[in-house]
């Protein structure tokens, strides 16, 4: 089935031609006849408990339509919402506010500046508590409870979870030759997509149909969802997903102010817009990352590595809305022995609230994977470090052979496929790594800092198999509809929705790859819940993994069809017939040959079919994922480091990915760009860090440093392609990887420069004060401005 | 109060208030939705416009002051059904993703070419550098921008 891929290879998107000309249709360009503007007004505090809201004076503005407020609210038994993660968050506050930034009210005006200004004119008096900001100190005896809303929660405290054996690892530690162990935090961080988070709620009072244009990853999810938040009839919701500028995770969960939208239209009678402005969106919409780690790892004095630890506090926020399966509250973070070949593993996560915006989302993560990638790969390069090693040699030394696949994991994953010493090789080539490592000791002599970092990563991707993966309850499987029309030309329906990954490009190359025909004559629609099938939308890398395998299977079942067509066409069996260069045709008779086209045509018309079959083409199916799929690659990181400013300057780097057959190797290629861009900025620049009053530092662009062009280096890319064996197309899944791989590298790199000042670690993100500081060996604690 | 701006070569009248923003006035009075609002602190470009002949962050510029004076938006690029060399770039080298941040680039290189016709990659990166990607890691921009400075419009 492999053989013929002349539908796949680069091709130029379809979706560039609307968004080359400004014709792109993102939520907030979307203008209903009468709508209004919703503006939702903030808790300045961290925590504390709301005395009195007085709206009168808002209400009284010309413009204002409508005021919402948490009491409001609780009438309609809307108060409150069930995050993700089956724990529950206030739509708007009613008791008292538990971060800076949660929504308290809401207003309904004429026009976007009306409603801002309205906001001004509400006066809420708060009576301020005292804070939990520090995830380290949340369960100290005597810290403020910060959801004394849940019955009997007398503590912050939200889950422990462990995977592993913890006395095999434990017996595995007590005989090592060596161990290593380091305390490291991934800092809390925000995806901050270009276009912010938004909506526009049209409840017709007529029809009683609810029509929510929105900037949501998961449209389906989010129909459900609305059902049983407001109780609303399912087939009367409409969920509408247009262009989305950039999701990365952010656009996973239902946020407040999507609900106080359709609340708005519902009270006021008219279509409401609400779109959040950056503050608000870095504030107080789904984070990423916040995990304090403790690592270990243990070795034999030659270098193989026996086994690994880790012990985890993750910060969730005021609420628990981490958007990951429901088995698994830390997310795949037991992926975390990485690409190596262990005997034993054991990780316990420990889950607190604190005073911060609630979530845990993605960020191009796949459910924790990068927090996982980042503890072991930092704790190899330690093992180097402590055996005075080569990180490379160690790697090669450890990873996983060809022969081992598929391979269980010591903490139960089952990798696909993979030949991991290769593709590190490939990057060590393209690198020129023994030429760079004769550079650096030049440097060196010369008192100049360079750095190499390796990482090597592997991740779970494709969530995933129905019986062990589910966000609240609803299984993670996805649906593709194909209809084939007389003409032969081609529509696909998914359930999954593009944020920039090119789904109309992709998708079509994989049905017309199925079919024998152009991509340029299949179109993709999607984002739109009236016109495609269920599923559960788009992050986790599963896309392509699971969607594309449904519009794969969708493709073959109407190929299945057409043969007993092309059977009757052609008056033989259609055992006689085999697919051949995009045709049926008899076996070994090339003449008697009919093309998708011809089928289709003959499908709608009066010719006769055997007893059954119907006519037509068009097909439907779901997807339901065997397994995850395991893409992995090797990343070398170049990096320069001034350590009379400390500023990292990432010279060159080198990325090489497996992700199994590539359908749209220019849309691989850019998927990867964009996550390496994400790794130099988690790694060098974005944090969002609060102070001890729980006030957030990272507020806007000004505070919160995302990477630009001049950070960036040209990108130098390689590819390794490994099938994965259960997916039907052989892929893997990419959109994640580079972001996975890449802040290892970095801070690999970064420290390899450093290691001249005796520094073995410092955390993300490695800004200049912060490496300064590392190198007078006092590093920061980058998460909080208290010193 | 009474503005008149050209955008895109048309001229229009409106009665404004003072305080709004030039991206509300070209988004939701003209409907020029293709220019997009990403930051509110000039530091993303999402909004990025020509004001007469100087890209501008509309985001930053109150309706008042484009009065009198002109304003090319995206939607201008294209003329009389040719596509700008700059758009062909983009399409091209996979020079975007979800689009958002694509017009304000457009406009940024647009001028930067203009002004030196044959940038370094290392010109095209300080030109865009107040600008803000979150999907392609710039690689692929900064080789959109080198195909549209080797292929010029005739």
């Amino acid at each position: 089935m492999l053989s013929n891929h002349r539908a796949y290879g680069p091709l130029q998107r379809k979706e560039d031609a609307r968004f080359i000309r400004g014709k792109g249709t993102f939520v907030d360009d979307i203008q209903l006849p009468g709508m209004l503007h919703g503006a939702i007004l903030r808790s300045p505090l961290a925590h504390a408990k709301i005395v009195s809201i007085d709206t009168a004076a808002a209400e009284g503005h010309p413009k204002v339509c409508a005021v919402i407020t948490g009491r409001m609210l609780e009438d309609r038994k809307l108060a409150w919402m069930p995050t993700l993660s089956r724990d529950i968050q206030a739509v708007l506050a009613t008791d008292k506010v538990r971060f800076q930034g949660q929504e308290v009210a809401f207003v309904v005006a004429e026009d976007r500046y009306s409603a801002r200004d309205a906001l001004e004119l509400i006066s809420v008096d708060y009576e301020p508590l005292p804070v939990v900001i520090d995830a380290k100190k949340a369960l100290d005896p005597g810290a403020p409870v910060i959801r004394d809303d849940l019955e009997g929660k007398h503590d912050n405290h939200i889950f422990d979870w462990a995977a592993g054996d913890k006395a095999a690892t434990d017996a595995v530690f007590a005989a090592a030759d060596v161990v290593v162990t380091q305390d490291m935090l991934y800092p809390r961080s925000h995806p901050a997509p270009l276009e912010t988070c938004g909506t526009v709620a049209d409840m017709d009072p007529v029809s009683g149909k609810l029509t929510v244009w929105s900037t949501t990853q998961a449209p389906h999810a989010h129909r459900t969802l609305y059902a049983l938040i407001a109780d609303l009839p399912e087939h009367k919701i409409r969920i509408v997903s247009p262009d989305i500028g950039g999701g990365f995770g952010n656009k996973v969960p239902i946020y407040p102010g999507y609900i106080c939208a359709v609340v708005g239209s519902i009270v006021t009678g008219k279509p409401v817009k609400w779109v959040e402005d950056r503050s608000e969106n870095l504030m107080s919409t789904s984070f990423a990352r916040d995990y304090h780690m403790h690592g270990e790892i243990a070795a034999t004095r030659d270098g193989k590595i026996l086994g690994l630890r880790a012990t985890v506090l993750a910060d969730h926020g005021a609420f628990n809305g981490s958007a990951q399966p429901s088995k698994f509250p830390a997310g795949f973070f037991h992926i975390f022995t990485g690409s190596y070949d262990l005997r034993a593993a054991h990780c316990e996560v420990t889950g607190v609230y604190t005073n911060k915006a609630p979530g845990g989302v993605a960020y191009a993560c796949s459910f924790r994977v990068t927090e996982a990638v980042y503890l072991v790969e930092r704790m190899v390069d330690l093992l180097a470090l402590e055996l005075g090693s080569d990180p490379a040699e160690l790697r090669l030394k450890n990873l996983l052979r060809p022969e081992q696949f598929p391979y269980t994991t010591p903490t139960g994953w089952e990798y696909d496929s993979g030949d991991y010493a290769h593709t590190l090789r490939v990057a060590m080539d393209l690198a020129g790594y023994a030429d760079l490592r004769r550079e650096q000791a030049e440097k060196r002599d010369r008192g100049e800092y360079m750095g190499i970092g390796l990482s090597f990563f592997t991740e779970g991707v494709g969530a995933g198999p129905r019986k062990h993966m589910d966000i609240l309850g609803l299984g993670m499987a996805d649906g593709a509809d194909l209809r084939v029309y007389p003409t032969g030309k081609a529509v696909l329906a998914i359930s999954v929705q593009t944020q920039g990954q090119g789904h109309e490009t992709t998708f079509a190359q994989i049905v017309a790859q199925e079919l024998g025909i152009s991509p340029a004559d299949v179109e993709v629609v999607h984002g739109d819940t009236d016109r495609t099938p269920f599923g559960l939308g788009t992050y986790g890398s599963r896309s392509t993994p699971v969607s594309g395998a449904a519009a794969a299977m969708v493709a073959r079942k109407v190929r299945e069809r057409a043969r007993i067509v092309a059977a009757a066409m052609l008056e033989a069996s259609a055992d006689d017939l085999e697919w051949e260069n995009g045709t049926w045709r008899v076996r070994g008779d090339p003449e008697q040959a009919r093309t998708i086209a011809e089928i289709a045509m003959a499908a709608h018309s009066s010719l006769e079919l055997p007893e059954g079959v119907e006519g037509h083409l068009d097909a439907e199916t779901v997807y339901n994922p065997p397994s995850l799929t395991h893409p992995y690659g090797a990343y070398i990181c170049v990096a320069d480091v001034d350590p009379g400013t400390g500023e990292v300057c990432v010279r060159r780097f080198i990325a090489v990915d497996d992700c199994g057959v590539r359908i749209n190797p220019m849309i691989v290629e850019g998927q990867v760009h964009g996550g390496l861009a994400d790794g130099v900025g988690m790694a060098l620049m974005q944090a969002i860090v609060f102070d001890e009053d729980g006030n957030c530092l990272g507020g806007s662009f000004m505070d919160y440093l995302l990477p630009t062009s001049v950070e960036c280096p040209s990108w130098e890319l390689g590819e390794t392609v490994t099938p994965c064996p259960h997916h039907p197309i052989g892929a893997k899944g990419v959109g994640e990887s580079a972001t996975v791989g890449s802040p290892p590298a970095v801070v690999n790199a970064v420290m390899d420069a450093l290691r001249p000042y005796g520094v073995r670690h410092a955390d993300m993100p490695l800004t200049p004060a912060n490496v300064w500081s590392a190198i007078q060996g006092r590093p920061l604690r980058t998460d909080l401005a208290i010193r | 109060m009474q503005i008149t701006v050209t955008v895109n070569g048309a001229e229009y009248s409106r009665e404004v208030e003072p305080r709004l923003l030039l991206i509300h006035f070209l988004r939701d009075e003209l409907r020029l939705t293709g220019s997009h609002w990403g930051c509110d602190t000039s530091n993303c470009g999402a909004c990025v416009v020509w004001l007469d002949d100087t890209p501008v962050k509309s985001c930053t510029v109150l309706t008042a002051m484009a009065d009198g004076r002109r304003v090319l938006t995206v939607e201008g690029l294209e003329q009389g059904g040719v596509l700008d060399p700059i758009q062909q770039g983009f399409t091209e080298c996979h020079g975007l993703q979800c689009g958002f941040c694509t017009p304000g680039m457009m406009l940024t290189a647009r001028w930067l070419l203009d002004h030196n016709p044959d940038p370094s990659p290392a010109q095209i990166r300080e030109a865009l550098s107040g600008q803000i990607c979150r999907c392609t890691g710039y690689e692929n921009i900064v080789r959109s921008v080198l195909w549209a400075s080797e292929h010029r419009a005739q």
